[in-house]
């Protein structure tokens, strides 16, 4: 399965090198944390062939953030499955969002990062404007909704496009209801944890999003329903 | 391993840049340096319809129209705008028809959702989240706007 990550850079700040900094970094995480390849160092690890503190020091800060990010979703969000060492559900989101900070740490002041529909906006693309992130739905392909800022992450976790596959860690079951997820809030690392947990939890979702401070969410369920939290008007454009 | 590099499009200010991982194989990284094929996924059907002219003042602003893809849920198509060599805008202006008729909730009042809707027809789409095939057709129909401008 590949994934399609875009960078669209609308700020004359930059320094160029720093796009290529981030395709290198892109294709880092992929080799490091790609648990398809038998070579990465998630699977050597999980394996048990080298300890933690022999792997790059990401290894170690990805693990750690999954922790926290089991803590925060109630075990809902668990980076094992079936003993199997997989913190993919966290990866991306975070990938992107160390990506959005090199290329601000280079002097962009406009830039829209997008890995496989997780996606990480700041400044203007166009004076006076804010980036319009539309919300796919899921049964059709077309456009659910769409928000818009100036400093936004958004993350979708479902079970529509590819197969479910979102898992209740606590029953170990797929994952069929909500169909969709999406979060909105400031950094994508949490945006993308939150929605994939948020899916696991079926129809405890919305509720429990309502709690999560600085974010924000829509759900789709299998009957069709859409549910949005008590704060969702906000990210609406204006 | 071998990666598909889908498009480079550069300017110092006007840019995008789309690459697709692949989850497995093996072979030297490729430098992001030119269209390649595309893996398996929503193929064009459509001629590329560019309203570019080739010989233009740097400053005016040239649209051109990417191909249609069809993607599993329907057509994607965008259009994009280059004033100079800065990408200006780019426009959403076909995605697969969604039904919205069904998306209701009680907790919401009607007028909060009617103006949810307006925003969602009106609003000048940048990038989609979710529904990887939606964003990956969105992506190609982009990139070959983009070559027709030779950017």
């Amino acid at each position: 399965m590949g994934t399609v990550f875009s960078i669209d850079i609308r700020s004359s700040d930059l320094d160029i090198g720093a796009v290529d900094a981030v395709v290198e970094w892109w294709h880092w995480v992929d080799a490091t944390f790609s648990t398809y390849r038998p070579s990465s160092d998630i699977n050597v690890l999980g394996r048990g062939e080298k300890r933690i503190g022999e792997l790059p020091p990401e290894v170690a800060e990805v693990l750690s953030l999954c922790t926290v990010a089991s803590e925060r979703t109630n075990g809902y969000f668990n980076a094992c499955r079936d003993g199997e060492l997989d913190p993919s559900g966290l990866v991306k989101g975070w990938s992107i969002e160390v990506a959005s900070r090199m290329l601000v740490a280079a002097g962009s002041t406009a830039h829209c990062l997008n890995g496989g529909g997780d996606v990480r906006v700041i400044g203007q693309p166009a004076p006076g404007s804010a980036w319009n992130v539309g919300i796919a739905d899921p049964r059709s392909g077309g456009v659910l909704t769409v928000v818009a800022g100036t400093n936004l992450a958004v993350a979708t976790s479902g079970s529509a496009e590819r197969g479910s596959h979102i898992f209740d860690p606590h029953t170990g079951r797929a994952v069929t209801d909500p169909i969709s997820v999406t979060v909105v809030g400031p950094d994508l690392t949490w945006a993308d944890v939150y929605a994939t947990a948020a899916v696991a939890m079926g129809s405890a979702a919305p509720a429990w999003l309502d709690g999560v401070h600085g974010y924000e969410g829509i759900g789709l369920t299998a009957d069709g329903q859409a549910w949005r939290t008590a704060g969702w008007w906000r990210y609406l454009p204006v | 391993m071998r990666r598909t590099l889908i498009a480079l499009v550069t300017t110092v200010t006007g840019l995008i840049f789309l690459l697709s991982f692949k989850s497995q194989g093996a072979g030297p990284t490729n430098r992001p340096a030119a269209l390649a094929p595309t893996t398996p996924g929503p193929t064009s059907t459509a001629a590329p319809n560019a309203s570019a002219s080739p010989s233009r003042p740097s400053s005016a602003p040239q649209t051109a129209t990417g191909a249609v893809i069809q993607t599993k849920y329907g057509p994607v198509q965008v259009r994009v705008t280059m004033t100079g060599n800065r990408l200006t805008d780019v426009e959403a202006i076909q995605l697969p028809t969604g039904d919205r008729r069904d998306i209701q909730i009680s907790n919401y009042s009607v007028p909060q959702l009617r103006a949810e809707a307006l925003a969602a027809q009106s609003a000048h789409i940048n990038v989609i989240s979710g529904a990887t095939y939606t964003s990956d057709g969105y992506a190609q129909s982009l990139q070959s706007a983009l070559d027709q401008l030779n950017a």
